[in-house]
């Protein structure tokens, strides 16, 4: 790999042990997959919630937060992903103290890096979202899909360690989504029915997410009658990528490297896959058909809006849960919600607002022993396609719908 | 002996021997598998309730998510890892969970390698060499 010559000190040592590691693994990374150099990023998003790190990955970051402050300091700025608890609700979640405790131990180190806890992945919605063209690693797929396709940056799935190497280094090597020749459709979708519910737009994902396959398909879709809004693509991309783990997608019309068909090239040799209303109501069934009651309503992975948080409230107010209903949004919507009176009426009747949390990546095994929890709701096909292996039942169904399964227990499919 | 040895674009880790579990599902950690118990967990997967630990996995494509990037080094430090990663084609999460924890990882094959090697069959993964490959012993 070719490497300029403060790139050449950082892998000699002289930047410290930290920049050393981190342009050693990217140099590993960036051979496996073919990149010739490293590209310049101007900011790096991490994943770290601490039930993935386990007591490992936690005392890894903790000793790369012991070094001198001009060794371990990040060179862009470096926002985090979810943690795996809300501090303030971890109690009421069955979160056993050991749990908290990492999530505190992994906060600190990170702020010893000079990293920002964000603690979102709607950092597009609600931080500041890149513009078009900028060299970004992002971690969370659903932050590099929509990022890369919406705001037309460049990124690749940058896991945890290698979003950190980002920061540390200021740079990323340059495969993948970083090169124009990468960001061409490989496959392509004729979309016969435009999705309505933020659950249509999640199956409508799902599907695209299996006919593509791998992380190095583009599909473009044809046919949409109107364009999406940011929930609405925040929904599908999430799918996609957790299907598919697709980091790109164009809409022809919608999106930015898309406006005009042609100016993808010519598409119309690629292979060619037809989705209408019968196909996203088939996967959607595919999740709980059978199921007639739930133990669980969740609406997380991606966090909620601003405008989701107001939704839910409407279909809220004025009525009783009788199961769980926990709502997880950002630590930069929360303020908002609770100012707008939006959380008290969610709570009221009986649901809880999490901030900066993330339902599937705060210890969800643990949490369904503790509270009993099995058969679960929600309009997140992403989080549907997650769950399972945690050993949940899941159920997808619109967030009308999930709100009706909260308050009475049962499941009424539409 | 050429329908013996399966050779790779790319690999990265120390050279393994073991046996290998084979399906034609995708993989990823979160997704897949109960890492406490280092059981497959995920009831759709074909390996559903096989331990992998130890075990070189033969799957078909990375999926998912980027937790697999840390997850990888965190099963490796409590010895409930695989011993190695085989797959037809790679996301960068796996190259770099990979990278991470110090795994052997193999990928970019000329044929199904979830149809070369047979569920079970004893081989060997080196990828070291200039032309990295997986030998069925």
């Amino acid at each position: 790999m070719e490497l300029n010559e403060e790139e050449k000190a950082m892998r000699a040592g002289e930047l410290g042990p930290a920049r050393q590691w981190a342009i050693e693994h990217q140099i590993q990374v960036g051979g496996y997959l073919g990149a010739r150099d490293l590209v310049p990023v101007t900011q790096a998003h991490v994943m770290a919630d601490t039930e993935s790190l386990g007591e490992a990955g936690v005392a890894w970051l903790e000793r790369w937060a012991e070094l001198p402050w001009a060794d371990r300091r990040v060179r862009v700025p470096t926002i985090t992903d979810p943690r795996g608890t809300d501090f303030g609700a971890a109690t009421r979640l069955k979160q056993e103290a050991w749990m908290v405790d990492r999530e505190r131990r992994t906060t600190a180190a990170f702020e010893a890096l000079g990293v920002l806890m964000t603690n979102t992945c709607i950092n597009y919605q609600t931080i500041m979202p890149p513009v078009f063209g900028e060299h970004v690693a992002y971690g969370d797929t659903g932050v590099v899909i929509y990022c890369n396709s919406v705001h037309g940056a460049r990124s690749n799935f940058e896991g945890g360690p290698s979003a950190l190497a980002a920061g540390l280094t200021g740079r990323t090597p340059r495969y993948g989504y970083h090169l124009d020749e990468r960001r061409r459709p490989t496959l392509r979708i004729n979309v016969a029915w435009t999705p309505r519910d933020l659950n249509d737009w999640g199956a409508l994902g799902g599907l695209v997410g299996r006919c593509a396959g791998d992380y190095w398909q583009v599909p473009v879709l044809v046919g949409l009658e109107r364009g999406p809004n940011s929930d609405e693509l925040k929904h599908f991309g999430a799918a996609a990528a957790s299907f598919g783990s697709l980091a790109l997608f164009h809409m022809a019309g919608i999106t930015p490297e898309a406006r005009r068909l042609d100016d993808l090239g010519d598409v119309r040799n690629l292979p060619t896959y037809d989705i209408g209303e019968s196909d996203i109501r088939a996967f959607q069934r595919g999740y709980g058909a059978e199921a007639d009651a739930v133990d669980l309503v969740v609406f997380s992975a991606p966090q909620l809006s601003i405008l989701e948080m107001q939704r839910l409230a409407e279909l809220l107010k004025g009525r009783t849960t009788r199961r769980p209903l926990l709502a997880v949004t950002s630590p930069q919507v929360k303020p908002d919600a609770d100012r707008m009176g939006l959380t008290a009426i969610i709570e009221q009747a009986g649901g809880t607002v999490l901030s900066g949390m993330c339902f599937y990546q705060s210890y969800a095994r643990e949490m369904a022993e503790a509270n009993g929890w099995r058969r679960l709701a929600t309009n997140s096909a992403k989080l549907v396609n997650i769950i399972g292996g945690y050993g949940y039942r899941p159920v997808l169904l619109s967030m009308a719908e999930c709100v009706d399964a909260a308050c009475t227990g049962r499941i009424r499919h539409g | 002996m050429a329908d013996r040895v399966f050779y790779a674009r790319a690999a990265i880790g120390p050279a393994v021997r073991g046996t290998a579990l084979v399906a034609k599902d995708g993989f990823s950690a979160r997704y897949d598998l109960d890492r406490l118990k280092g059981v497959f967990s995920r009831p759709e997967h074909k390996l559903a309730g096989e331990s992998y630990v130890g075990r070189i996995l033969v799957l078909n494509v990375a999926k998912g998510g980027v937790a697999t990037a840390w997850m990888l080094y965190e099963m490796a430090a409590r010895r409930m890892a695989p011993a190695a990663l085989v797959l037809n084609a790679v996301n960068p999460i796996m190259v770099q969970g990979a990278a991470l924890a110090g795994m052997t990882l193999i990928s970019g094959f000329d044929r199904d390698i979830t149809d070369a090697i047979p569920h079970g069959a004893l081989v060997e993964i080196d990828p070291t060499s200039d032309r990295p490959s997986i030998r069925l012993v």
